[in-house]
């Protein structure tokens, strides 16, 4: 009795899958630049000279990085209502929670990052004058970045397979679309086949895109130029 | 050479129970080039690191264009790092690993203090690149990137940057001793040529031949304290102390005579 696979319904209902894909798209690309903007905060507050500072950074990363992402979006979805005191729409549950996750994340490629800067650049640009701020701006943030690259592809996608967890607070990204439609179809292996394969499509390149870079990064001894 | 560029006060630091410097007082002239030799864990490079500040001296006082620097309070030196910025963009370091900014040109490594820090124009700034480049011999590297540079190159390119800064004093540690021999010379001739234009310089080197050449004054480091001081003639030829006889004794074990070359073959800048 074997199983008879049949993906007919989907060319009918791909238009579905296209939108729910759209909602991933929006969600990965707003949380990304997000994450990658509060990382950038927290990376800097982590080797900042300042113990408070430091402190803030630490505590802020181990909390949601030792925490299950899934948790984390449904305390958001909840918690965000209690504080604001209006009921907040699946999409800010998703877009606040996983941009608080992917900033812990990433806060930890910039410090390691910044803390692959040889102290001689430091010094060197204490000496000619520059202040905390402007050795990270000018000097050690320039190269850092570069070297962070490939660990910020690999971020990328992880937060894109993290999106679906927005399935549970039913925001119509490409699994709960997924969800929908199998269970309306009740073809829930072809459905579900379907967004692997999506998935993989589109993240395969960015993880070879990844490798290239840091194969590239490797040959030129870790620094970029143009 | 009256004025009085630097002027060092009973200068201590301390890491932790070990103390490196105990003691130290020395004044640099306006237009004075003064070497300071001594062996290994001496404290030269901790002396020069103290006067730019990248390590805080645990007590005694330094002045710089006859200002003390820091705020007195109870009888010990306070330090704001603001204010020391601010120090350090009147005191030229030159670093044993050059310590080049890789991600920039040799150009923009030039200018990247005076144009964000002073605020010079930029079209400004590369004029006066141009010139400290020149002076350092390197014009032709500008656009070059610093891994393309041989280590002396690199070294050239780092003095030209702490002048950038129209500095009041250059300090340089061991600027040579990371170089291949063969580099040596190019690094040294620029130096000197910078002590003959006037430049005040407080210089720690291993070359002897060249604070016998170069500088007005040398000073011994033993132990942390000023040993002995005085003209090169006398404190590398005629040294009176022990302690300086030993160090020089070791430098000078092995001896040849002077090669001799024409005189295209001889290092010029």
């Amino acid at each position: 009795m074997a199983y008879e696979w049949d993906f007919a319904f989907l060319w009918v209902l791909w238009p579905h899958l296209l939108v729910g894909l759209a909602g991933t798209a929006k969600l990965w690309a707003v949380a990304l630049i997000c994450g990658l903007g509060i990382g950038l905060v927290v990376g800097i507050f982590r080797t900042a000279p300042s113990r408070i500072l430091r402190s803030i950074g630490t505590v802020y990363v181990e909390a949601i990085r030792n925490t299950p992402g899934l948790i984390q979006l449904i305390w958001f979805y909840y918690a965000i209502p209690m504080v604001t005191g209006w009921q907040a729409s699946a999409w800010l549950a998703a877009v606040v929670s996983l941009s608080i996750y992917t900033g812990a994340y990433s806060a930890e490629i910039y410090r390691a990052g910044i803390a692959s800067i040889e102290r001689g650049q430091w010094e060197a640009a204490r000496a000619i004058g520059f202040g905390f701020g402007a050795q990270m701006r000018y000097i050690v943030l320039p190269q850092a970045l570069m070297r962070m690259i490939p660990a910020f592809g690999n971020r990328a996608i992880e937060l894109a397979k993290a999106t679906t967890l927005a399935s549970t607070i039913a925001f119509g990204e490409l699994l709960y679309t997924a969800k929908v439609i199998a269970e309306d179809q009740m073809r829930p292996l072809e459905t579900y086949t379907a967004v692997t394969v999506i998935f993989t499509v589109i993240l395969l390149p960015v993880s070879y895109g990844c490798v290239w870079f840091e194969r590239r990064l490797a040959r030129r001894g870790g620094v970029h130029r143009d | 050479m009256t004025e009085e560029v630097l002027r060092i006060e009973g200068l201590r630091k301390a890491y932790g129970l070990l103390e490196v410097l105990k003691g130290i007082d020395l004044t640099v002239h306006r237009g004075e080039t003064v070497c300071l030799i001594g062996a290994s864990g001496s404290g030269k490079s901790t002396l020069l690191r103290c006067v730019n500040f990248l390590g805080y001296p645990t007590e005694g006082r330094i002045y710089l264009e006859g200002r003390l620097i820091g705020r007195e309070s109870g009888g010990k030196m306070a330090y704001r790092e603001s204010k020391l910025c601010a120090v350090r963009t009147h005191v030229g370091m030159v670093f044993q690993q050059f310590n080049l900014f890789p991600h920039l040109t040799v150009e923009e490594n030039v200018t990247i203090g005076p144009i964000k820090i002073r605020g010079v124009p930029p079209a400004v700034a590369h004029e006066k690149a141009a010139e400290q480049l020149r002076r350092v011999g390197i014009l032709d590297k500008a656009k070059d990137y610093p891994s393309q540079l041989s280590g002396g190159q690199q070294q050239r390119v780092a003095i030209a940057r702490a002048l950038a800064m129209e500095p009041s004093i250059m300090l340089f540690d061991e600027a040579t001793s990371a170089l291949d021999p063969e580099l040596v010379g190019e690094v040294l001739v620029a130096m000197r040529k910078l002590a003959e234009d006037g430049t005040t310089m407080l210089v720690v080197t291993h070359e002897l031949g060249f604070a016998y050449n170069v500088a007005h004054r040398v000073v011994f480091l033993h132990e942390g304290t000023i040993y002995e001081e005085g003209p090169p003639q006398e404190i590398l030829v005629r040294p009176r102390r022990p302690r300086t006889q030993d160090f020089l004794r070791g430098h000078t074990a092995f001896r040849m005579p002077e090669p001799e070359m024409t005189p295209a073959a001889a290092v010029d800048g």
